[in-house]
């Protein structure tokens, strides 16, 4: 009996891949983890690697093609075996799929309801769907959106009815996810809160999704350890519930500093100085590394800011795992650098630009740009003078980072040229109160102003 | 604090609450010479005489109309029925007489009667012994319905009733008066129309009344030692309901399974699940279940009564089901 290799779904957010090469051909023996092919998903080129081994019996699919995941690509077996013809997938599915999410998520049941005998007698629910077949398994983003038994993509169960419980459909609503997508664990397909634990946002096939900076990272690849949860007082409860109705999902709010960067400028042109000739002179130091080595420093002072929402709790990182924010091609990617408050400036300037030139290349593994704690984005160099940036959920901040200007400011009673920076910092009100961020901002500017604190 | 049973509790509550009172009295089968079908009453003849703690024929429908007569003019009577299984034959006075009098009078006359006894079944008292009523008064506009699970709550509770201006239909259960629990020391009124969270949890909510909340508890034990905390809410009060205390917790914890021992059609859960399928739609990631006595009447053969009740393995099992766990 042959089995079936599918199409992985090896980014959060990917709903199609494009098989760039195949590294087996047919007749070629395969064993588990062997790399059969490369595959492009909408950020990255990825390996697929074979989960079963065997023979490689057929390419289901040509070089160049792009399919749905779950849709098969090739089977393994046993040389000569009879093998069932290849699926017909046609590169309409994936959007005939998302249409008819939609029009699931925009009208009630259109099913016409028959009334039913009343029960009267203690209900018990069916028993949950039968378990699916492993062979066929995606890697593991969350238990539950594992395996699927169809080699089509999973559409909506029972002639296009999409279940879910009404707090599934309200998360998705506020995460901007595509219920459609996920496989529901619960009675008859029906997708509950736990299906989405990790899940990542879709193209918004629900109208209700508020559109973020960047895809909601989902948890994957990615130790959940080094943190504290903190359960929510009463007071962080009413707060996050009054702000929520007043102004959506994340209630944000907008603080600006703005920050002299003249001994920046001279520490900088210092360090470059000094490092021409030394060992890692490859390294040239940017303001924005600066700013992220600042920003690491001031996070260590106030984890508030260096924390997620998580609806029922607030986590606060033991570590800082900054964002930040790469414009590439055709969107826009948050790299990671982990424990960016352990590392060196030169640390950080050599990691964030190898980070920034994979992400251009679109060679980033999902771990490697998800499980940010706190992120930065700076169109400085865009001659942006200030902006405000979209908070990525579940942090709990983004600072938006504008460009260094010299402008006339009053310094030692004197009107002055001074290089001066504006900063914005985006807070999630749930977390961050008015004066939990300034504070925060405070301190950064004063690194910043006094570069040397940085070292100390 | 001091360790009372649940009897010893109420009989508290009646006498804190005739010392206080001079116009409420005892009345009903058995009350005074005899101390009580079930010992609630003891001392109070001795301590306040036969006009105060008054001896009736058998005549429920006889006493309590008595009851409601003398709390139209200005008494505060307690009546006693040696079981709720035999309050039926006074039924009417409850429903026709005191839960309408205020209304039918334009407000001029109230009824500030508290008519209290055993309900649900014990052991082996067979089909017509056995029956939990309270969803029959909790039907009725005009009346209150009160149902304590703890020696606390029964005292604090039974002084809110005796004080209130309306008729209260209080409901104990036989199997409860031998329990012990620690009651507070003083005057402890506990208003009506609020519920009680006697177990916090995060995963499930579990909303129960009366000799449901034991079990739940139980249930609640269980499930922890799988690590799943229950949160267990206590009506206390079945009307007023406290919807605000059980909304609550379900948003807390987004689902919910609802426990009690009398019928399920039309029960007080029936009543729950309506509240919460309403205004906590958005917050339910499972539908809400309900573990009730089984649809028959009570079997008097022991082995079948305890599989006709509700037990800590079903409300168990009815909490796997909403966690998808089954």
């Amino acid at each position: 009996m042959a089995t079936k290799v599918v199409m992985e779904a090896l980014s959060p957010t990917m709903e199609e891949g494009r098989l760039v090469e195949w590294k087996k051909q047919p007749g070629d023996a395969v064993a588990v983890g062997d790399v059969l092919a490369e595959v492009e998903t909408d950020k990255a080129v990825m390996e697929l690697a074979a989960r079963v081994g065997g023979t490689l019996l057929r390419h289901t699919i040509e070089e160049g093609a792009t399919v749905p995941v779950s849709a098969e690509v090739a089977l393994i077996g046993s040389p000569g075996e009879e093998i069932p013809p290849p699926p017909q997938v046609t590169p309409d599915d994936v959007t005939a799929r998302a249409r008819t999410a939609e029009r699931v998520l925009a009208a009630p049941d259109a099913e016409a309801t028959q009334p039913s005998p009343g029960r009267d007698r203690p209900v018990s629910m069916p028993p949950a769907a039968p378990a699916r077949a492993v062979t066929e398994s995606a890697p593991p983003l969350a238990p539950t959106a594992a395996a699927r038994a169809t080699p089509a993509a999973p559409a909506p169960p029972s002639g296009g009815r999409l279940r879910a419980s009404p707090l599934a459909r309200r998360i998705a609503a506020e995460r901007g996810l595509d219920l459609a997508r996920v496989q529901g664990s619960g009675p008859e397909g029906r997708v509950v809160a736990r299906d989405l634990d990790g899940v990542g946002a879709a193209p918004a096939a629900s109208g209700t999704a508020r559109g973020a900076a960047v895809a909601r990272p989902a948890r994957i690849a990615f130790p959940a350890e080094g943190f504290t949860d903190q359960p929510l007082t009463q007071m962080r409860r009413a707060i996050a519930r009054r702000l929520v109705q007043s102004i959506g999902p994340i209630p944000t709010f907008y603080l600006t500093a703005e920050a002299d960067m003249e001994r920046v400028t001279e520490a900088r042109a210092a360090l470059l100085e000094a490092a021409a000739d030394g060992p890692s002179a490859a390294v040239k130091v940017s303001f924005n590394d600066v700013i992220l080595k600042a920003v690491a420093t001031a996070l260590r002072q106030h984890p508030m800011c260096n924390a997620w929402w998580e609806d029922d709790r607030i986590r606060l990182w033991h570590d800082v795992h900054l964002g930040v924010a790469v414009a590439i091609e055709d969107g826009l990617i948050t790299p990671v650098i982990r424990h960016a408050d352990q590392k060196s400036l030169r640390e950080i300037a050599a990691e964030a630009g190898e980070l920034a030139a994979r992400a251009r290349a679109r060679r980033l593994a999902p771990d490697e740009y998800t499980g940010a704690t706190f992120s930065v984005s700076n169109l400085g160099m865009l001659g942006i003078d200030e902006f405000t940036a979209i908070i990525n959920p579940p942090e709990a901040a983004i600072l938006a980072v504008g460009r260094i200007e010299e402008r006339p400011v009053a310094h030692g009673g004197q009107v002055a040229l001074r290089r001066r920076m504006r900063m914005t910092l985006s807070c999630d009100h749930r977390v961050i109160d008015g004066a939990t961020g300034a504070r925060f901002l405070q301190t950064l500017t004063g690194m910043l102003e006094n570069p040397l604190a940085l070292v100390w | 604090m001091t360790t009372l049973t649940y009897r010893d509790a109420l009989n508290a509550a009646l006498r804190e609450e005739m010392r206080r009172d001079p116009n409420v009295f005892l009345m009903g089968e058995e009350v005074g010479v005899y101390q009580g079908a079930y010992k609630v009453s003891r001392g109070l003849l001795d301590e306040f005489g036969p006009m105060r703690v008054v001896d009736t024929p058998i005549t429920e429908l006889g006493f309590a109309g008595v009851g409601v007569g003398a709390a139209m003019v200005g008494l505060r009577p307690v009546i006693e029925f040696m079981t709720w299984n035999f309050a039926l034959l006074a039924i009417d006075q409850l429903v026709n007489s005191a839960a309408k009098m205020r209304y039918m009078s334009a407000g001029q006359v109230g009824v500030p009667a508290v008519f209290r006894g055993p309900g649900g079944a014990a052991l082996q008292l067979g089909a017509q012994h056995s029956q939990a009523f309270e969803a029959y008064y909790a039907h009725i506009p005009g009346l209150k319905v009160v149902m304590p699970a703890t020696p606390a709550d029964a005292k604090g509770l039974l002084k809110s009733a005796i004080r209130d201006p309306d008729p209260v239909v209080f409901i104990e259960g036989e199997m409860l008066y031998n329990v012990k629990g620690e009651v507070p020391d003083g005057e402890q009124v506990i208003p009506l129309g609020l519920a009680d969270i006697k177990r916090a949890g995060r995963d499930v909510t579990i909303v129960c009344h009366s000799k449901s909340v034991a079990v739940s508890l139980r249930a609640a034990e269980q499930l922890a030692a799988e690590g799943i905390e229950a949160e267990v809410v206590d009506l206390r009060t079945i009307r007023p309901l406290d919807e605000a205390t059980v909304l609550e917790s379900v948003a807390h914890t987004h689902r919910c399974v609802v426990v009690e021992e009398g019928w399920h059609f039309a029960g007080v859960g029936a009543q729950v699940v309506d509240v919460v399928q309403r205004d906590a739609f958005d917050q339910l990631d499972a539908p809400v279940l309900r573990v009730t006595g089984a649809d028959v009447p009570m079997p008097y053969n022991k082995f079948l009564e305890r599989a006709a009740k509700a037990d800590p393995e079903k409300v168990v099992g009815a909490v796997r089901d909403v966690l998808y766990q089954s």
